[in-house]
């Protein structure tokens, strides 16, 4: 039974539990719903959870184990002989599967009659010709052993989903039948509906942190695997980066490292002042009207796509800069794509981050503050200067932290506007590179996945996740400082 | 009436300090004060009661400007100080507000040290020549302000970390170091305890000595123990204006008696 018709029949089962478990109550209640410990619907509710909620919940286990398990079956059937020479397992395994599934298309499109896919022998018949016509290519003769590995994958696939749909559609049966028995007038359905509403909640929360951990851990054995093959000290210690995938490249990082940090300051420097200025005037001196028409246009800046931004830069910010610094002017810049043009660039994309931020936490400051400080005969710039400024700061300082792991995280921008030259340089107009555009370039292309020189990426990102975790935990702990001061 | 008269003189000085006439207030199409008439007495405490909503703090914040921070509010009329228009386009509304100073309803002391929320006035307007002097005004403000001996040893502390009554005083500490001639205070101890309360009212009674002092209050106990002067505002209006010991005692207006005696309000 196909996955759609199960979900059907579930949901199905549910609406009916919720009628039934309704109905129920409120006869049991002898028609009077103020007898019931709950509202009906909460009985209602209650059944058509306890429906529904484990019949998914095993529909979704065992849609990602049976794969395994009929996988694991089929390969145990595949003796050594049966993987030709320059194979692997996994191409021979890939074949099974075409072959298994060409079979079902087959029976589906009636070519082949059920019992006679079951009963195929290779010689018997021309296998491949009735794939072929099925739709179905496969590349080589098809081996007794595949053959037979396939048929077992398809018999314990069909057996598989026999048994998960009768699985399934069980424990709705069983889960709303046990629900409705529990239905009676002094049952306290609204808190088992209460506690199930918590537990989806719960679910939700631990899935978005389930996957963080997943994301770090694939990271982290990544990195190990690299640093088994490339000494931790030659990545951490060398200043040169030049891979080649011939091998006896030099992977250090600190070339790479400089260039991000180089251009994440030039950023900074570009988009705190603007920002900062910006979010006082909109927050302290814009009238109403000015202010609902330039928030939403300075926060659209954070909506442009990245990569827009970097064409930005390629195409007017760097031939901008060449025509005053470069060999017509006053001679420092030898092409378009340099740090400069990268930082002045990105630095425009953290504005709105910074302003829109700095804006919400000067408005937090109290009222009573400025009042106090106005009432003491301050003028309004003094007033943000010294009391509005200075209780805002943490917050403030964390908004850019905040924008400085953005800036330390970019990568389109640089690849398009900073260069591709990994070096380690103080001229800000020369071409450089980070560690996010390394990474880009490590990982496209026909890379060895066994290799340094890709694996090295793995090692660069987690370099990049601990720098940017430090600075957001930095950031959110000033953060919450702040807050507790007028509480 | 009196439960626990604090006032050791009646009114010493007839000497006009601030005077309004025909004030009118708008916010945005609400008329808020309706020709308002007035004379505030130099070193004189002078209450404005009324019930929520008279436009008593309205009235008290047209007297340092306070409202031209709030952009629907139009004030009309001629207000005051010291035989000047306070509205003129001369008048600098930030050197108004030095003159007229103001404690506010909530304590709101800036995340500064102590010393710092003091100091501010007085450094914005450059009282000080030297931090000696700037010392000598700190302390002095808050022995004015009673809350000197509780802080003389924590003056690096930050203000925000005092108590509710001691936060409250510390802003009346820094509202005299600026050293104003008037001062407007918008229902002071409205979140104050009764024994906070009471070291706020002889304060206020000792101010009376160098200030003029403008009360708003929703306590008319408290308007009877610290004021000489008492205004009743209702709807926006001027009821009636008179000594404190005439409105409480015998009042002209009848609105006035019901408030009073708690039948309106």
């Amino acid at each position: 039974m196909p996955v759609l018709w199960l979900i059907l029949i579930v949901l199905a089962l549910a609406v009916a539990g919720f009628i039934a478990g309704r109905a129920r109550a409120i006869s049991g209640a002898g028609d009077d719903r103020r007898a019931l410990h709950s509202l009906p619907n909460y009985y209602g509710w209650n059944v058509a959870m306890k429906a529904m909620v484990p019949a998914f919940l095993a529909l979704v286990i065992w849609l990602i184990a049976q794969p395994f398990i009929v996988n694991t079956k089929a390969t145990s059937l595949l003796p050594e002989t049966a993987i030709p020479e320059g194979s692997t397992l996994g191409l021979v395994m890939s074949d099974v599967r075409r072959v298994a599934d060409g079979l079902d298309l087959a029976v589906e499109q009636g070519l082949l009659g059920a019992s006679e896919a079951a009963d195929l022998t290779v010689t018997g018949s021309d296998i491949r010709a009735t794939l072929g016509s099925a739709g179905v290519a496969v590349g080589s003769e098809i081996s007794p052993e595949i053959l037979a590995a396939a048929q077992s994958y398809r018999s314990s696939n069909a057996t598989g989903n026999l048994l998960r749909s009768l699985v399934v559609i069980g424990l709705a049966l069983v889960g709303g039948a046990l629900a409705l028995a529990q239905t009676k007038p002094d049952f306290r359905a609204r808190n088992a509906v209460e506690r199930g509403i918590r537990a989806i909640l719960v679910g939700a929360a631990s899935l978005a942190i389930l996957t963080t951990i997943g994301i770090v851990l694939s990271l982290v054995f990544n990195t190990i695997e690299f640093f088994r093959i490339y000494p931790a000290s030659e990545f951490f210690g060398s200043f040169t980066w030049s891979p080649s995938f011939g091998g006896g490249s030099q992977l250090g990082i600190w070339p790479l490292l400089w260039g991000t940090l180089y251009i994440s300051l030039i950023a900074l420097l570009v988009s705190v002042p603007i920002g900062l200025f910006a979010a006082v005037y909109l927050s302290e001196y814009a009238g109403p009207k000015f202010r609902s028409v330039a928030k939403p246009a300075l926060e659209l800046l954070a909506g442009i796509p990245t990569i827009v931004y970097g064409l930005f830069a390629l195409l007017t910010v760097g031939p901008l800069l060449l025509s005053v610094f470069g060999r017509d002017g006053l001679g420092w810049m030898q092409a378009g794509t340099a740090v400069m043009t990268a930082g002045l660039v990105m630095g425009i994309m953290l504005i709105p981050f910074v302003s829109s931020l700095s804006d919400d936490i000067i408005n937090a400051v109290p009222q009573s503050l400025r009042d106090g400080s106005y009432g003491l005969g301050a003028t309004k710039s003094e007033t943000i200067k010294q009391v509005i400024l200075p209780a805002a700061l943490p917050g403030i300082v964390g908004a850019i932290l905040l924008a400085a792991s953005r800036a330390i995280g970019e990568t389109m921008i640089v690849v398009l506007g900073a260069g591709a030259a990994a070096r380690l340089s103080l001229n800000p107009f020369d071409a450089m590179t980070t560690v996010t555009a390394k990474i880009v370039s490590q990982l496209t292309g026909d890379a060895d996945f066994a290799s340094p020189e890709a694996l090295v990426a793995f090692a660069l990102g987690m370099t990049l996740f601990v720098m940017t975790l430090g600075l957001n935990v930095f950031a959110l702990y000033i953060v919450r400082k702040y807050r507790e001061q007028y509480d | 009436m009196y439960d626990s008269p604090l006032r050791k003189t009646e009114v010493d000085t007839n000497e006009s300090k601030i005077s309004a006439r025909d004030v009118q207030v708008y916010y945005g199409d609400t008329h808020a004060i309706k020709d308002v008439n007035v004379e505030i007495l130099d070193k004189t405490v002078t209450a404005f009661i009324g019930p929520s909503g008279c436009g008593k703090s309205t009235f008290l914040r047209t007297l340092n400007r306070m409202n031209d921070t709030i952009d629907i509010c139009r004030v009309e009329g001629l207000i005051e100080l010291d035989g000047e228009d306070i509205y003129d386009k001369r008048v600098d509304p930030v050197q108004l507000r030095a003159k007229v100073g103001m404690v506010f309803q909530k304590p709101n002391p800036f995340p500064k040290s102590i010393y710092d929320n003091v100091a501010y006035g007085p450094k914005i307007h450059g009282l000080a020549k030297n931090k000696a002097e700037l010392d000598e005004i700190v302390e002095k403000a808050l022995r004015r302000g009673a809350i000197w001996d509780e802080v003389k040893d924590r003056l690096d502390a930050p203000g925000t970390g005092l108590s509710g009554g001691q936060q409250q005083r510390l802003c009346i500490a820094r509202a005299v170091a600026t050293e104003p001639e008037v001062l407007l205070m918008d229902e002071p101890c409205s979140a104050l305890d009764p024994i906070a309360t009471s070291q706020v009212e002889e304060l206020i009674d000792e101010l009376r000595a160098n200030y003029s002092v403008v009360i708003v209050t929703h306590s008319m106990q408290q308007a009877a123990r610290v004021s000489q002067k008492t205004a009743f505002f209702h709807l926006g209006n001027l009821v009636e204006y008179g000594d404190t010991s005439q409105i409480f005692t015998n009042p002209v207006d009848p609105r006035t008696e019901s408030y009073i005696t708690g039948r309106i309000g």
